[in-house]
């Protein structure tokens, strides 16, 4: 059987470490990394543009650069820890045809983050990290990165 | 030798204040720390404010303690790397962040090994004043084998 293609992505900082302690489960795929934060030690790595709310041309550009980048990939799954280029990547993942995953980073124990809100419709599974947010509905509860 | 960082995206003034003045009084103690784009520069000890990958790993490698703001990413450095850290959380009401999710974090955090909480200016000097007497937690450098099953589980499915 054919090694699944899978694309992470996440943002600098918190984020991207809480997705790199998923790094045995990726690791066991055909997993390209995608961040706006140089990584090294992985097999392969995109750096796309730091965007944020703030700056709608970035966002843009994040977008399109991450559309590029799917249609290269073709990934089977696109997990994410957030923040903005993890949700275009669901965004894209999910109207191009993949499966996706969102995992809400730990830092949002009260309420889901913006991102985490609005991609609920894209996210095949939606996941929190802490039981107290899991509705009936949605999101899920499956453990956490801690 | 203490790391300080306040993260990237935000100043934080009220925490490199308070550490500047401890670290008057503390003279012996050395600091280090990266601010951001916070207003208020520190008198009593070295700071900068951004380090890139490789710089910010050999701050982090070298300090044996970390103070920082309540970011989820300095938080489980530290734990990683077994430092003990020092928590301060940014407050929303005081316009330090976007809302008040580190707070949160910080009612969440409560009692976890290796992370100390201060959510008062004395409670974080009183932490400073006891030192020695934190001490780090080693925890795995991967999430919960339950999560990682899962998600395996997920993308295994046709």
């Amino acid at each position: 059987m054919k090694t699944k293609k899978v694309l992470a992505v996440a943002s600098k900082g918190g984020h991207l470490i809480q997705l790199m302690r998923l790094k045995p489960v990726l690791d066991r795929y055909d997993t390209t990394y995608v961040s706006n934060q140089k990584l090294s030690a992985v097999p392969a790595f995109v750096k796309v543009t730091d965007a944020n709310l703030d700056s709608k041309p970035r966002l843009l550009l994040l977008f399109l650069q991450l559309l590029m980048l799917h249609l290269r990939v073709r990934p089977d799954v696109v997990i994410s820890t957030g923040a903005a280029p993890g949700f275009f990547a669901l965004v894209i993942g999910k109207c191009l045809g993949s499966r996706t995953i969102w995992l809400d980073s730990i830092a949002n124990a009260e309420e889901l983050s913006l991102s985490g809100r609005k991609v609920r419709r894209y996210a095949d599974l939606w996941l929190t990290q802490w039981q107290d947010l899991v509705t009936e509905d949605g999101p899920e509860f499956k453990g956490r990165v801690l | 030798m203490i790391f300080l960082t306040v993260g990237t995206q935000l100043p934080f003034d009220r925490l490199v204040r308070l550490i500047d003045r401890w670290a008057e009084r503390n003279p012996q103690v050395k600091v280090f720390a990266q601010i951001g784009d916070t207003d208020y520069q520190p008198r009593h000890f070295e700071s900068c404010t951004f380090l890139d990958g490789e710089a910010y790993a050999s701050a982090f490698k070298k300090a044996e303690f970390i103070i920082a703001h309540a970011g989820m990413g300095t938080i489980l450095s530290a734990l990683m790397a077994a430092k003990p850290v020092v928590v301060f959380p940014r407050v929303a009401a005081l316009g330090e962040h976007r809302n008040e999710h580190q707070l949160a974090t910080c009612r969440k955090l409560e009692g976890l090994k290796g992370c100390y909480i201060a959510y008062e200016d004395e409670q974080l000097l009183t932490l400073l004043d006891n030192l020695q007497g934190l001490e780090g937690e080693q925890i795995s450098p991967y999430a919960s084998d339950q999560l990682i099953d899962a998600i395996d589980n997920f993308i295994r499915q046709p």
